[in-house]
């Protein structure tokens, strides 16, 4: 093997012992999590005074949540990019499909509230309409939404995965058509005609489920729903990657011919993997939603797919908790910088990608085990 | 039925079939001139040939690869393939194991399975094993995890997720791991390990998917003389219950492997040169052959 | 969203009674008044205060009856009195007129400066009054000697074209001198003709406008068609005969125009994807910055352009000479910092550098916003590249894309030439086919490496210089291209120049036609669609390499 090829890969570790799902400190971490989501979020934003240094501020809740959401679709990433080596730079697209699906059932929850009294949405009466058209259908109805949310952007996945899978397209031939579908997409959703909105997308939401959007008490439900989901996802992408079929992933991703010499049909388990990377991207989106008030076509952006991508990257490809941490570290930082110094964001993120590609291949958690172990060679 | 009876009765079924087994030639004896029934998808080598190639040709963008190569194995054959770069060696075990499809010619695994209308993945649950030129192993699986997915067992997708290790299977990935001598390197991550031991265990896998042709390209290239020796013991051991292909450049190998073990110095060589088979014979013939002499082996 | 053409405000069609009363009291009032010009004397008196009083104030069917009469009279001062009553500048007071500009105040009668006595009262002009005048002022520019004067005469006049006014048009014709006024002029008479009251006139008008195809006539026709007002069955079939003629005839422009702007779009994703096919096609690097090296090229155009305006303006019209290699060195330059600093060291690793490049991508964008500031800059035509020439009544070509056309011809040429025929092109080709065994030749691959790398980089900024001619040059130009060309290179086929020309040109053409059928952003999602189907099914591209070698 050349040299190019080793430095390549990620830190291979000495010893791969037979990984369960979940060591007992991992167990106890997971516990840590879900305790602080469930119990100390709400404790220290709902009933800890303002005043007081431990209260958790209700911007802290929303951004807290928001990254969240983002961290489900950076795990979704490391699902198809660390394990089975597949560069999407279109995952943005299932976010906000998923997000869009959310924000059709709440714009018709405004009911006539809204600026023009109607019981259409404000865009559609400006736009000179008069009923909702055929993909609304069920916008009135939550669950048939929902299933929506999670059947549009999964079949969407499904079928543009078959197509490009069964021609074996692969690499960076792969990442470009991604990039072009979201694109596409974009400019498809900026149409007014398409009835999403257009360039100003859904906002204004009031209610959702009956309860108002803006109460502290809502916007704590949603943020422990999403807490959970992020950690349910968690633990079931630690026990995916753990069984046989993990290990096809990742044999895919080192080896494609050998897989299908050893007698797989890479096709089955690459599509699989994407479509529920998909989805579970979808479900984020419509978390999300609710928690940021506003959805528009720009999140499907080529931009804020990559990003996605480099969350995971910064992180640590291959790891589930890197990308979570790489989301938190990336979206923490762009909170600060555009708060502080707004026209220093970009270049600190066009930098971090420069520098994590180049210096950081592991990302953080790859970077943080390079320390550990050769903390224990020193002591040793 | 008296004890005597059931005796009698096994004595003449014994005394048939080694009539039928003592007619059995080179096309299969009486068995296979019987109408008999063919399942479409098993493996039928009843006329002897486990894998045919007839007139396979391939261009890569008029450069011909393959020229009209006609190739025979029998059943547990032991075939040497040798000749210089560029001979269409790989190309022909591309064009087996379903990677390249062929602008002609034909390809048959026994006398009913047709190669070239099947998938990779296909092909090797079918029965052909495939050894690469480059060791192809999971760099990031330990030694157990590759062979564990080279098990033969259900392959698809859903079944993978809910797959559990039977204590029978993982008898066999131990003796496997004995066998390919890396007992003590079982959770070594296979990125690691040396080239002979890559080599060793891509072999390893291939044989756990117990393949009835093996297709073995230049698998001692690497290897150290005692690491060489070794594996001529596996592959001299493999032969007559497996059928193998080995392509080689190392031609003390092939000495090793043609002068020893059953039908020692009447194994056969082929010769491929710029597409097609140039010579066919024992490896004395063959490197008595001029035409062979001048092409490869120099005199 | 399309915006429908904003329509000054139109005159409703002349149907009712006092209507016609109406249009037949200015057609009176225009024919004399024409005529007055035309042929009457040139009296040199200027108006009577009476006069002046008359057309002022009291009863409208009087100071109409004024106004036909002074027309008649042709008097040369009356447009400008008319101008000021049209303009609310005047006032009466006793038996007089005054005019007032700003501050002071004249006469209307004399011109000599008055004192405006007490109690003067506005002139109040009615709908129908001011038609009038605004009728007669018209009338009177038809046949002013000033050529602007006309065409703002003439255009007013289309908005209210109907039968009355055929016998002022027909005169007017006969004393145009200007051919683009005497066709304007002709289309108006069409248009005043088709509203007749007689059907054979009409149909006579159907076959007039047929001869004149332009796409002002096809308007008319279907207007006419649209407006269902057409209820001779006669002049209907005539109608649609005309109809059906023009069209047949701008059809071929129209294929033409169709064809012109594929070729031109096509020539510009040529110049963006060329680039890209040497970084990715020879060298296998994914460059997501490659619209930044665009917007750069884009950007030193401007930035020539500046020097060229503040300090040599009376070249500015060359400065594009001196652009193309400023824009060409800036982009190479950039190109070379970002091989030798990044990519260089990500070499075999396609992802990686697809990442990284974009993370370059970003800080480019970024530091043109801090440098030039977040909005479009202005780049400016010279002369001789602006306007067109106009080969079909409905088919103009621009110079600008012309030029744009033979640019991207130009630099394909050379590209090639150097790729094929220098040293230079020589060790390229080597290095990226067999990096090692070109290096045991002797060939610096490191420094060739860097030279290929900003060869492409330098296209990039030639595209760009091009695109600043065409289109907004803004920090975000690139964003928009790059899609395409990555588009292009992917259709073209790795590593091949000549399926790099074949697909842009392609992509150009298709997009454009299904523009025409279904609007740019739809033909711009179909043609992403295609491409990804055609990769689907084809996935080396259109011209592959084939072999062993071209594993993805």
């Amino acid at each position: 093997m050349s040299a190019v090829m080793t430095s390549s890969m990620p830190h291979l570790p000495a010893v791969t012992v037979p990984r369960s799902a979940l060591g007992s400190k991992g167990w106890t971490a997971v516990a840590a999590a879900v305790i602080t989501v469930l119990v100390l979020a709400p404790v220290l934003n709902l009933l800890v005074p303002e005043g007081s240094a431990l209260h958790l501020s209700d911007y802290a809740v929303a951004l807290i949540g928001k990254i969240m959401c983002y961290a489900i679709c950076a795990l979704a990433m490391d699902l198809i990019w660390g394990y089975t080596g597949i560069l999407s730079l279109g995952h943005g697209l299932f976010f906000a499909l998923g997000g869009y699906g959310m924000g059709m059932y709440l714009m018709r929850q405004i009911g006539r509230d809204g600026s023009y009294h109607s019981d259409l949405p404000d865009f559609m009466v400006f736009l000179d309409w008069k009923t909702v058209p055929w993909h609304w259908t069920f916008s009135e109805s939550f669950i048939a939404q929902m299933i929506l949310v999670v059947l549009v952007p999964g079949l969407l996945a499904f079928i543009f995965g078959f197509f490009a899978f069964r021609s074996r397209i692969k690499g960076v031939y792969f990442s470009i058509i991604t990039q072009a579908m979201t694109f596409a997409a974009m400019l498809l959703f900026f149409r007014n005609e398409t009835g999403f909105g257009g360039n100003n997308g859904f906002t204004d939401f009031k209610r959702i489920l009956g309860i108002p959007i803006a109460q502290p008490s809502t916007r704590m439900v949603l943020f422990v729903l999403t807490g959970m989901t992020l950690i349910g996802f968690y633990l079931m992408a630690r026990w995916l990657v753990n069984t046989k079929f993990g290990r096809v992933l990742q044999a895919i991703r080192d080896a494609e011919n050998r897989v299908m010499f050893c007698g797989y049909n890479p096709l089955a388990y690459k599509l699989a993997i994407w479509t529920l990377s998909a989805v579970m991207c979808a479900i984020a989106g419509a978390l999300y939603v609710p928690q940021v008030g506003i959805i528009n076509p720009s999140e499907m952006s080529a931009a804020s797919g990559i990003e996605i991508a480099i969350w995971a990257a910064v992180g640590g490809r291959a790891s589930l908790i890197g990308p979570i941490i790489g989301a938190f570290f990336v979206n923490g930082a762009k909170s600060w910088f555009t708060q502080a110094f707004p026209e220093f964001w970009l270049y600190f993120l066009g930098a971090l990608f420069i520098l994590v590609t180049l210096y950081l291949p592991d990302g953080i958690v790859g970077g943080v085990k390079k320390l550990l172990n050769k903390n224990a060679e020193v002591k040793a | 039925m008296t004890p005597e009876l059931m005796e009698a009765g096994t004595d003449a079924l014994n005394k048939h079939l080694g009539l039928v087994a003592s007619n059995a030639g080179e096309s299969g004896g009486r068995a296979a001139s019987y109408g008999r029934v063919v399942e479409p998808d098993q493996l039928d080598v009843t006329h002897g040939s486990i894998l045919y190639l007839d007139d396979i040709s391939v261009s890569f963008d008029g450069f011909k690869a393959l020229n009209k190569l006609c190739l025979n194995i029998a059943v547990g054959e032991m075939r040497c393939i040798i000749g210089p770069n560029g001979a269409g060696k790989t190309t022909m075990m591309d064009v087996i194991t379903g990677k390249t499809r062929p602008d002609a010619g034909t390809a048959y695994f026994g006398s009913t399975i047709d190669l070239l209308a099947r998938r990779e993945n296909e092909i090797a649950q079918i029965g052909i094993g495939r050894k690469f030129q480059k060791p192809t192993v999971f760099e990031h699986l330990s030694v157990f995890e590759n062979l564990e997915l080279a098990l033969k067992a259900d392959r698809r997708a859903r079944a993978s997720v809910f797959f559990k290790l039977s204590g029978e299977q993982l008898d066999r990935i131990g003796e496997m791991l004995k066998l390919i001598h890396l007992k003590g390197q079982a959770q070594r991550t296979a990125g690691l390990l040396s080239h002979g031991q890559k080599q060793w265990l891509e072999i390893g896998m291939l044989l756990m998917q117990d393949p009835k042709l093996l297709l073995l390209d230049e698998p001692v290239a690497g290897m150290t003389d005692e690491e060489t020796e070794r594996t001529a013991e596996l592959f001299l051991s493999l032969e007559g219950a497996h059928s193998l292909v080995v392509v080689e450049h190392d031609m003390k190998f092939i000495n090793e492997l043609t002068t020893r073990g059953a039908n020692a110095n009447r194994k056969r060589v082929t010769v491929l040169h710029e597409g097609s088979v140039l010579a066919e014979g024992t490896l004395a013939d063959v490197q008595a052959n001029d035409k062979v002499v001048e092409v490869y082996l120099g005199r | 969203m399309s915006v429908t053409p904003l329509h000054a405000e139109t005159k409703p069609a002349i149907t009712s009674r006092a209507g016609r009363a109406l249009s037949a009291s200015l057609l009176t009032l225009s024919l004399t008044l024409a005529l007055a010009f035309a042929v009457g004397p040139r009296d040199a008196h200027a108006l009577t205060a009476d006069e002046a009083y008359a057309l002022s104030a009291g009863d409208n069917d009087a100071r109409i009856a004024t106004l036909q009469k002074l027309v008649a009279k042709g008097d040369p001062a009356l447009p400008a009195f008319l101008d000021a009553l049209a303009a609310d500048t005047v006032k009466v007071a006793g038996n007089k007129a005054y005019i007032v500009y700003g501050d002071e105040v004249k006469d209307a009668a004399t011109g000599a400066p008055a004192k405006l006595p007490d109690g003067a009262e506005d002139v109040v002009n009615n709908n129908r009054m001011s038609s009038e005048i605004e009728a007669a002022l018209g009338a009177g520019k038809l046949l002013s000697k000033d050529v602007a004067t006309r065409a703002e005469a003439i255009d007013s006049l289309s908005k209210a074209a109907d039968e009355s006014k055929l016998p002022l048009i027909d005169k007017a014709l006969a004393a145009e001198t200007d051919p683009k006024l005497k066709t304007l002029l002709k289309a108006v008479r069409a248009k005043a003709m088709l509203s007749s009251s007689d059907a054979g006139t009409r149909i006579a008008a159907t076959k007039a406008l047929a001869e004149d195809a332009t796409p002002e006539a096809r308007a008319l026709l279907m207007e006419r068609m649209a407006d269902g007002s057409e209820t001779d069955s006669a002049v209907k079939g005539s109608l649609q005969l005309a109809l059906d003629k023009v069209n047949r005839k701008l059809a071929w422009g129209e294929y033409a125009g169709v064809l012109f702007t594929g070729i031109s779009l096509g020539s510009i994703l040529l110049l963006a994807a060329l680039g890209l096919a040497i970084t990715y096609g020879l060298m296998g690097v994914i460059n997501m910055a490659h619209g930044e090296l665009m917007m750069i090229g884009a950007y030193a155009t401007f930035a020539v352009q500046n020097v060229f305006r503040n300090h040599f303006p009376g070249a500015f019209d060359w400065y594009i000479v001196l652009a193309v290699p400023a824009s060409f060195l800036a982009a190479a330059a950039v190109g070379a910092v970002l091989e030798r600093g990044v990519f260089r060291f990500l070499y075999g690793r396609p992802l990686e550098t697809l990442l990284a490049s974009w993370g370059v991508s970003l800080v480019l964008m970024q530091g043109v916003r801090s440098l030039f500031g977040a909005q479009n800059v202005q780049v400016e035509n010279p002369a001789w590249m602006s306007g067109g020439s106009d080969i079909l009544s409905n088919l103009t070509l621009p110079y600008n894309r012309l030029v744009i056309i033979a640019f991207a011809g130009v630099v394909l040429l050379a590209m090639t030439l150097l790729i094929a025929k220098t040293r230079m092109g020589l060790f390229v080709r080597s290095v990226t086919q067999n990096r090692p065994m070109a290096s045991c030749m002797g060939v610096n691959t490191a420094r060739v490496d860097t030279m290929a790398f900003s060869l492409g980089a330098g296209i990039a900024g030639l595209a760009g210089c091009a695109l600043s001619q065409i289109g907004n040059v803004g920090p975000d130009l690139g964003q928009n291209y790059i899609v395409d060309s990555f588009m292009v290179v992917v259709l073209g086929g790795v590593g091949q120049i000549a399926g790099t020309v074949y697909a842009a040109m392609g992509l150009g053409l298709i997009n454009k036609f299904l523009e025409g059928w279904a609007g740019a952003v739809l033909a711009k999602i179909m043609v992403l669609v295609i491409v990804v189907i055609f990769i689907q099914k084809r996935p080396q591209g259109l011209f592959a390499m084939k072999g062993r070698s071209a594993e993805a």
